[in-house]
């Protein structure tokens, strides 16, 4: 059994809902989310659950989950809620804020995954698969995972072995400087 | 009917087969495209979960580029057609939006170039009756499982193309190539998407009972709308297999490709070599053989 749950007000709900547009303090707990959550086998809270320690202001304990990370964005929560909450939404709201105050789990793969993804975008415009892929397994230490199905995509021509840039590449960079700036501002 | 075509990054590697089956579909229905010059990444899942205002940002540049063109936007891509309509949603009615991503891209936006995903455009604009019409070798007595994944139905005031829990609109595309469409109960759920990288595991379990419901409903293959949702079917079906029991190999095409055949496209204007289950012998055996030897 971990600790009771150090209660923090409303401070944490106000965050979440400032940040996804959506009334996370609405749930009510009747888990049809969880119920209908593709991932749910896998995840070590799951949605409501997520959404009653978001109310209670139990940071640490989300924040630091394997949940938010496990989370498919697949919107099955979000369109079945009774509530009309965006739940997909308080996922990517509590993603952002565990990058922020480093408190993302240490199984967060999906994480540098999510790195590595827009490094290839900043500098290509585009994602250039190989190259994103190299930089994820350099960083996750995921050497050999896959690695035996890149000679069949090499053979079908799904791996292309030079990026194709896209001839917006020097406006992709100011997009992404001034989004990070966006996001500093109060 | 004139679009402009944004076929994002999956389309130009990993699904460079959705890319031509969509094109070759396009020019034998005279349906113009016109690629968006110097499009760039949507920003995809990485993007939303990563800076709110960046996964604004990215796909209102690419819109700002179709409005130039003046012409309503086509993608084929279920991933790129989502964030492309959630940016729009988010950016129409929200001021702060709007001058958010003014300031971000140094232009103004409004929200409201149209959004479309080539299966709306076939289905809605073109018609079905058009579309059967066009039909030169009926794919008679193939069943297929119409897989929609996540993102072309959901979340409905988003996408707005169908039903969220039960959309029929490829169903009744693909009978419209004479095959016939089976009825399961998976068509909307989740195949993993983006997590194949990161949660091998989920998306083996999740393949696994997608495949083995598609083939108990009585299906041989399986059609696709979705870059993610074809790679994780199809390329990782042995992983699905090895983990969680045998499965009968279950050929994962995109409904493009499909509906191409139909139309007597070969299976080189189409991309079939791109599959990793190939479809040549379940063709063969319905009378499209003449479509696998390259030849109309």
């Amino acid at each position: 059994m971990s600790d009771a749950i150090t209660w923090k007000g409303s401070a944490l709900v106000d965050e979440v809902e400032r940040r996804s547009g959506t009334a996370a303090s609405a749930c009510f707990q009747c888990h049809k989310c969880s119920t209908g959550c593709p991932v749910g086998p896998e995840m070590d809270l799951l949605s409501s659950q997520v959404m009653r320690l978001v109310q209670l202001g139990a940071e640490a304990e989300v924040l630091g989950s394997r949940a938010i990370w496990l989370c498919a964005s697949c919107e099955a929560c979000t369109t079945r809620c009774p509530m009309g909450i965006d739940i997909a939404g308080v996922m990517d709201a509590l993603r952002i804020m565990a990058v922020e105050q480093k408190a993302a789990s240490a199984g967060a793969r999906a994480e540098i995954f999510n790195r590595s993804f827009l490094g290839s975008v900043r500098r290509h415009g585009r994602v250039f698969e190989l190259g994103m892929m190299a930089a994820y397994k350099l960083r996750s230490g995921d050497l050999w995972g896959d690695v035996g199905k890149f000679p069949a995509l090499l053979g079908k021509g799904k791996i292309a072995l030079l990026p194709k840039s896209s001839g917006a590449t020097a406006e992709v960079r100011d997009v992404f400087r001034r989004a990070a700036e966006e996001e500093q501002r109060p | 009917m004139k679009y402009a075509f944004f076929p994002g990054c999956s389309l130009e590697s990993t699904a460079w087969d959705f890319a031509q089956s969509t094109r070759a579909v396009c020019a034998a229905l005279d349906i113009e495209l016109e690629d968006i010059p110097d499009w760039v990444c949507c920003g995809s899942t990485p993007a939303h979960a990563s800076n709110a205002s960046l996964a604004l940002a990215l796909p209102a540049m690419n819109l700002q580029k179709a409005r130039r063109l003046g012409l309503p936007l086509m993608t084929a891509c279920a991933s790129c057609y989502a964030r492309l309509r959630t940016a729009n949603y988010k950016i129409r009615d929200d001021d702060a939006a709007r001058q958010r991503v003014q300031r971000i891209t140094g232009a103004a936006y409004d929200g409201r170039v149209e959004v479309r995903h080539v299966l709306d455009v076939l289905v809605n604009d073109l018609g079905l009756a058009a579309i059967r019409a066009r039909v030169r070798r009926p794919l008679e007595g193939l069943r297929v499982a119409s897989y929609y994944g996540c993102l072309l139905a959901r979340p409905p005031e988003i996408v707005a193309l169908d039903d969220p829990e039960h959309p029929t609109c490829l169903d009744d595309l693909v009978m419209a190539t004479g095959a016939e469409s089976v009825t399961w109960p998976y068509k909307t759920e989740c195949c993993g998407a983006s997590l194949a990288m990161t949660e091998s595991g989920v998306v083996s379990r999740l393949g696994h009972r997608l495949l083995s419901m598609a083939r108990q409903a009585g299906a041989e293959c399986i059609v696709v709308a979705c870059p993610l949702c074809q790679m994780n079917l199809d390329l990782r079906q042995p992983d699905a297999a090895k983990a969680h029991g045998p499965l009968p190999q279950t050929p994962v095409l995109y409904f493009t490709q499909l509906l191409g055949l139909a139309l007597g496209l070969s299976a080189k204007e189409l991309g079939l070599r791109a599959l990793s289950v190939s479809a040549d012998a379940l063709l063969a055996d319905r009378g499209a053989a003449a479509a696998t030897k390259g030849t109309p």
